[in-house]
């Protein structure tokens, strides 16, 4: 087993059964090598596995063939039956935030610590009130609810959720959807700061041509139930498959691409 | 920062004596996962004697530390850099971190008293504004009424279908289920005792009177609000967590036209025709079991019971069943929009549904038993 290998994933097949004893095939042969501190973008059209891709790789639902490692562990019935060992490695931020509806800021960051039989309380309020500022909210937000944060707060919070456990891979699905331009941007500054010191792994679910553009340093495309490429943005930029012309070089992504390459010169 | 090929390392401490000075080594990771795996590492830590800090700490050949673990380090050395320090910047980075922390003052919470009168004014206030909110619901409903019978042809019949179909048609079985088994439970019980005093001929009576007029819609009322009246609360209440409620007021459309009134329609409807269901359930139980115990045969009960209970006495249930009705969807649909968008709210209003419906459907039948005390009787 590769060292340097965060993610392994071999030989992936995923099918859906439909109600009509069909089943409709997501996943065809996917083979792919994350290494240790990339940050990878996940792209492709909607509805084409991305989510689905994700959500195996955090143990939530099994591929129907082949074999998924996460930093050197492979992820069978008992590893996904015992989470315990998998939630240490990857903090998780998922579309909505999830948070507990039920808890407040404070309560849903330190959620996981005290399940993992942490009690020092001392130790538990500086740790979350330090994510807190590390995310970008404040000791005043912590004893709001969920449902009195916006957007921007939640993915926020989400966020610090993942991080608590001091995860060494992250996993983050559309992290600035439904995000405003200030916000997303604060976003991808966060992730690339955090990325910068703590020397994460993310694997990223996103649309966002601009957030693939100024953080990811891999591009995976899906398209056909395939991986059709895992490159660096330049590399798959140059590609001539047609979803690739289509998704990168239609006149709205050509315009974020030349307006950045003229922003930054 | 780590070597990216680094392999996990267990964390380790080691005191030595050099030079007639006290060196602290740390090595190894230091993360949060692998303190949690040595937890014996954790308590020597805790456990360093006061005068630790003052002796030469070597951190720089820690692999990975995070920043669980430099708090941890932080702590032990009561929360001031040692004056003899090595580590690398990226750790005295963390540490510092830690040393720049400022921790608000906890809350103080008000005086005994002061609280319990801010509760109790809070208590006043949530009963006054559920009272109000309910007879708002209703007048709503009225007018909603009064609408709609002038335009007919708003009236929602789908919806209204659709929930008598629901709460209605699958509700049969189990009411039936449950009217029979009651059934058969009293006339046994009644038979044993009418026996002892040669008097088996009244069962008709007992029978007859204490379901249609008591059992029959009650019973049928307690599972409806049980299983309609909780789906419908839960369903509002999702429908506020989903937005669904706020699409509807953006497209104009009434909450109370829209989802109120057709489940008060419904039910006003369906409860007057479950509980004749029941009723005949439960007397079909009673039947068979007079006519083994008592040996009155089922031509004979049948017969007899236009004698013993008089006609009244249906109309009376029908019409209480009509008013369960309605409580029971007001109830369910006034619980479902007080949902808060979180899972506790969801659960307490639901429960809070289903304990205020049977609550109140107990309560006005026992105020329609006062109403009609001279009414029906043989």
């Amino acid at each position: 087993m590769n060292k340097l290998c965060a993610i392994q994933i071999e030989n992936l097949w995923t099918r859906f059964d439909d109600d009509f004893g069909g089943s409709k095939l997501i996943h065809k042969n996917i083979n792919l090598s994350i290494n240790n501190g990339e940050i990878v973008g996940l792209v492709g059209a909607s509805g084409c596995g991305k989510t689905t891709l994700l959500r195996e790789m955090i143990g939530l639902q099994s591929p129907s063939e082949g074999q998924i490692t996460i930093m050197g562990q492979r992820l069978d019935e008992s590893l996904v039956k015992n989470p315990k060992n998998t939630a240490l490695r990857c903090g998780v931020l998922f579309q909505k935030g999830a948070l507990f509806s039920a808890m407040d800021v404070f309560d849903n960051i330190a959620f996981p610590l005290r399940q993992l039989g942490i009690t020092d309380e001392n130790i538990i309020v500086r740790l979350v009130l330090m994510k807190l500022t590390l995310v970008g909210l404040t000791a005043a937000d912590a004893h709001l609810k969920p449902a009195a944060l916006s957007g921007g707060m939640i993915k926020r919070v989400a966020l610090a959720r993942a991080l608590i456990l001091e995860p060494s891979l992250l996993l983050l699905d559309e992290p600035t959807a439904g995000l405003d331009p200030i916000a997303s941007q604060e976003f991808v500054d966060l992730l690339a700061d955090l990325h910068q010191q703590l020397n994460y792994t993310v694997v990223m679910v996103t649309h966002d041509l601009d957030v693939l553009r100024d953080l990811c340093t891999k591009v995976a495309v899906l398209a056909e139930q395939q991986l059709i490429a895992y490159d660096s943005l330049a590399a798959v930029l140059a590609m001539p498959h047609p979803f690739i012309q289509q998704f990168f070089h239609n006149p709205r992504a050509t315009r974020v691409f030349q307006y950045q390459e003229h922003q930054h010169g | 920062m780590a070597e990216p090929d680094a392999q996990d390392q267990t964390p380790q401490l080691l005191i030595q004596t050099e030079d007639h000075t006290t060196v602290i080594r740390l090595s190894g990771d230091w993360t949060l996962r692998q303190l949690q795996a040595n937890p014996a590492l954790g308590k020597q830590l805790k456990q360093l004697p006061k005068t630790a800090k003052n002796s030469h700490w070597d951190t720089s050949a820690i692999q990975v530390l995070d920043s669980f673990a430099a708090l941890l380090i932080w702590q032990a050395w009561q929360e001031q850099f040692p004056a003899n320090l090595t580590s690398t910047p990226e750790q005295t980075k963390l540490f510092t971190r830690w040393q720049q922390q400022v921790i608000p003052a906890p809350e103080i919470p008000p005086p005994f008293f002061q609280h319990l009168r801010s509760e109790g004014k809070r208590f006043y206030t949530a009963c006054r504004l559920e009272a109000t909110v309910l007879l708002v619901l209703l007048g709503q409903l009225l007018l909603d009424t009064a609408y709609l019978s002038t335009h007919p042809r708003s009236i929602p019949w789908a919806e209204i279908s659709d929930t008598i179909y629901d709460a209605g048609v699958k509700a049969l079985g189990i009411t039936a289920l449950v009217g029979f088994l009651i059934g058969i439970v009293l006339s046994y019980l009644s038979a044993l005792q009418l026996k002892m005093f040669g008097a088996e001929i009244y069962i008709i009576n007992i029978l007859g009177l204490s379901v249609i007029r008591e059992l029959g819609p009650l019973l049928a009322a307690i599972l409806v609000a049980g299983r309609s009246g909780s789906a419908m609360t839960a369903q509002i209440g999702i429908m506020r967590v989903t937005e669904e409620l706020d699409a509807l007021s953006a497209l104009g459309i009434s909450h109370s036209m829209r989802l109120v009134l057709p489940k008060v329609a419904a039910l006003i409807v369906v409860m007057p025709l479950l509980s004749v269901w029941t009723n005949a359930a439960a007397m079909f139980g009673g039947i068979l079991s007079a006519q083994s115990i008592l040996d009155i045969s089922y031509r004979q009960f049948l017969l007899k019971m236009p004698d013993t209970v008089p006609l009244a006495n249906l109309y009376i249930s029908l019409g209480k069943s009509a008013v369960f009705g309605l409580l029971i969807a007001l109830l369910a649909c006034h619980f479902g929009f007080k949902i808060k968008p979180n899972t506790e709210s969801l659960g307490n209003e639901t429960t809070n549904s289903v304990v205020a419906a049977i609550t109140v459907v107990i309560m006005v039948d026992a105020i329609f038993a006062i109403l009609f005390m001279n009414v029906g009787m043989p």
